[in-house]
């Protein structure tokens, strides 16, 4: 099956011209993504590669029926643009930029509590359905379809794992990068809860990261509540403290965030964990394997 | 971003919070001088570095007439001083704030911080200022007052009232508390602070409250829309590689290790500098070349690997998604052209390009080790480094 992308999904990129929005805009198409539009304001009524091009999400939303948006805007729009995809009732938003200022995503967020859009980032490298759906950047040919579910704040690290699952091959159903960003859309726990309700994830990938308590809030919800198993690796171990590594959600401050108390946690809930990246794929394996 | 103690406390100024009379010297010379806007003594000198723990370093002191606070001045300027949170390298003192001394009735904590989980603005106050706030949170937690802030409505002056009361001050003081409390929120708003805080916020035996210390962090994703706060950065408080590395967007943090590594992306290159570690080495640094480097950015990079004496072995990890192999195996076997690199180098590649990258470091004619995936790479790192003067088991993890 899959969670939140699939093969009815159709997508409008916001922000489709630029240099990134048409790139990425090509390499969507090519793997099979329904691209049904894209917005740029100024260019509505032009065409890209035969999609049309809209003024406005709301116009885009009314002229295609599209259910979920990409955004490659620029950090000071960015936030702006999110606003208006969740406003025209865009079902998912993955919001791919980074830097976008942390106080803009806390009206973001605000704004989204009561509506019934979810967005994935921002700070992401996107979200796909092997074989379905690829909103995002991420090298396609990397994934195989398969029940393994992954949720990681990373994007090459999540590329790494996901080239170890297949090349032993173990495929993925859903990959959803939420982003290395301080405040975010769905969140380890938003996803978990759908991984768990989705009948072809028979497995959970967790990669996270030092920088607040998103592992830690995962690890009380498995425990409560998760019966399908969890194998998680967390990067940072040897980040120093008070450092933006990166990431600007990747940050131990005032002693919260550090790799070790989030490894402890986990272990503490059940959860796998792998200390060696190398050897992820290889883990997942056999906890499969443990639990059939 | 991070800024100094008195450049905070200049923004407090045009917030209407109030801070100690006093000056900011740059050098001795000018402390005859600055002490006619400080007062009388005694008075106190802070050297001014982005680090806490001053007054552990011998950083803060006071002072009682002016050969003192010359002599004292002439001894911190223009040094470095160590404090429990520099680091061993310490800081450079180039400013010097000569202040008057209050006469502290009481010390309150006050801060505006993010609580990401709730993804909201949150104040913090405790009666228990001067301390650590991760203290008061731990050992008495009780005194640690939590105020959230509603987006849609803002820090609302019942709030500022409910934070008076809790702090158990004299009911005469709830006005100028609660503005200082609302003028604090409306500067963390207007520079889209990620901090703000003052530790302590004195009240005087007179009955005033005044801001002793002041720290402000701002969000480095927002200083675009702030070149007023941009301009305040002060390079010589960052560590001059890194410095050299944020001019080529290379995103690259020094820390002490033997194995220099590359990386595309801030997760994959935590996740391997943890691999250093657990074969045995030592991260010399974190550095993330991104999606969008140039093989030009690649040499760079390399080139601050390299300068960084400590470092006995290379190690390149790269998945490329944005970032094609090529590109950086065009960059690499440059760099190793133009610097004659003897150290070894250990190149895992994977991604875009990946046989056109491999086929690049064949042709090159130059030694470099190619390793098939993250752990093939990282055993042939510590072989590496066994097979060099310098033994793993020294290694300070």
């Amino acid at each position: 099956m899959s969670i939140i992308v699939d093969k009815h999904t159709r997508v409008v990129v916001q922000g489709i011209t630029g240099n990134e929005g048409a790139f990425h805009t090509r390499q969507m198409v090519e793997y099979g993504t329904d691209v049904v539009g894209g917005v740029t304001p100024g260019k509505g009524s032009q065409k890209f590669d035969g999609i049309p091009v809209f003024n406005t999400v709301k116009a885009a939303v009314d002229a295609t029926g599209a259910n979920a948006s990409a955004i490659f805007v620029p950090p000071p729009f960015a936030a702006d643009a999110i606003l208006e995809a969740v406003e025209a009732g865009i079902g998912a938003v993955i919001c791919l930029t980074e830097g976008i200022p942390t106080i803009d995503m806390i009206t973001v967020r605000h704004y989204m509590k009561d509506k019934n859009t979810v967005l994935i980032g921002p700070n992401t490298p996107g979200i796909i359905s092997p074989g379905k759906c690829k909103i995002g950047v991420m090298a396609g040919y990397i994934h195989k379809e398969g029940s393994i579910g992954i949720i990681s704040r990373s994007g090459t690290l999540t590329y790494e794992v996901v080239d170890q699952l297949t090349k032993r091959g173990v495929g993925q159903s859903t990959c959803v990068g939420i982003g290395g960003d301080p405040v975010i859309g769905l969140k380890y726990v938003d996803l978990l809860e759908m991984f768990e309700n989705d009948k072809d994830t028979d497995a959970v990938v967790i990669i996270g990261e030092i920088g607040g308590q998103a592992e830690e809030q995962a690890a009380e919800y498995f425990k409560k509540y998760m019966k399908k198993p969890i194998v998680a690796f967390i990067a940072g171990v040897t980040a120093p403290p008070g450092r933006r590594m990166g990431h600007a959600g990747a940050i131990v401050s005032g002693g919260v965030g550090d790799a070790a108390t989030k490894i402890k946690t986990l272990e503490a809930a059940g959860i796998t964990i792998v200390k060696s990246p190398a050897e992820i794929g290889q883990t997942v394996i056999s906890v499969i394997r443990r639990c059939k | 971003m991070k800024i100094h103690e008195f450049q905070a406390k200049q923004l407090f100024n045009s917030y209407n919070i109030p801070t100690p009379k006093g000056q900011v010297v740059t050098s001795a010379e000018e402390i005859p001088q600055a002490i006619k806007n400080a007062g009388t003594f005694p008075l106190v000198l802070k050297a001014q570095v982005h680090a806490g723990g001053r007054g552990k370093g011998g950083g803060i002191k006071i002072v009682n007439s002016v050969e003192e606070a010359v002599h004292v001045s002439s001894k911190l300027l223009r040094k470095t001083l160590f404090t429990p949170q520099t680091g061993e390298e310490g800081k450079p003192v180039n400013h010097l704030v000569i202040e008057e001394v209050l006469h502290v009735a009481k010390e309150i904590y006050l801060g505006i911080t993010l609580d990401r989980i709730k993804a909201c603005i949150t104040v913090l106050a405790s009666s228990e200022g001067g301390m650590e706030i991760e203290k008061i949170a731990a050992d008495s937690p009780e005194k640690l007052f939590i105020e959230n802030v509603d987006p849609s409505i803002g820090l609302r002056p019942f709030q500022a009232n409910r934070i008076f009361f809790s702090l158990g001050l004299d009911p005469s003081l709830s006005r100028k508390m609660s503005g200082i409390i609302l003028n604090l929120y409306r500067l963390f708003i207007d520079k889209d602070c990620s901090l703000a805080e003052i530790n302590p916020l004195v009240v005087t035996e007179g009955g005033d409250l005044i801001a002793l210390d002041a720290k402000i962090n701002v969000d480095d994703n927002a200083l675009y829309r702030h070149p007023d706060i941009a301009s305040l950065r002060d390079l010589g408080q960052e560590n001059s590689l890194e410095v050299q590395a944020s001019r080529y967007n290379l995103n690259y943090i020094k820390l002490k290790g033997n194995v220099g590594c590359m990386v595309n992306g801030a997760g994959l290159a935590m996740a391997t500098m943890d691999l250093i570690k657990h074969v045995g080495a030592a991260p010399a640094n974190f550095l993330d070349v991104g999606g969008g480097a140039t093989s030009q950015m690649v040499t760079e990079g390399l080139k601050i690997l390299l300068s960084d004496s400590d470092v006995k072995v290379i190690f390149i990890n790269i998945f490329g998604g944005i970032l094609r192999c090529d590109v950086l195996a065009k960059g690499v076997v440059e760099a190793a052209r133009q610097l004659d690199i003897k150290l070894p180098m250990i190149i895992r590649l994977e991604g875009t390009n990946v046989e056109l990258g491999r086929q690049i470091f064949a042709e090159s004619g130059l030694t470099f080790t190619v390793a098939s995936g993250m752990g093939d790479a990282a055993e042939k790192v510590a072989e590496a480094l066994k097979g060099g003067s310098y033994e793993v088991t020294n290694i300070r993890s």
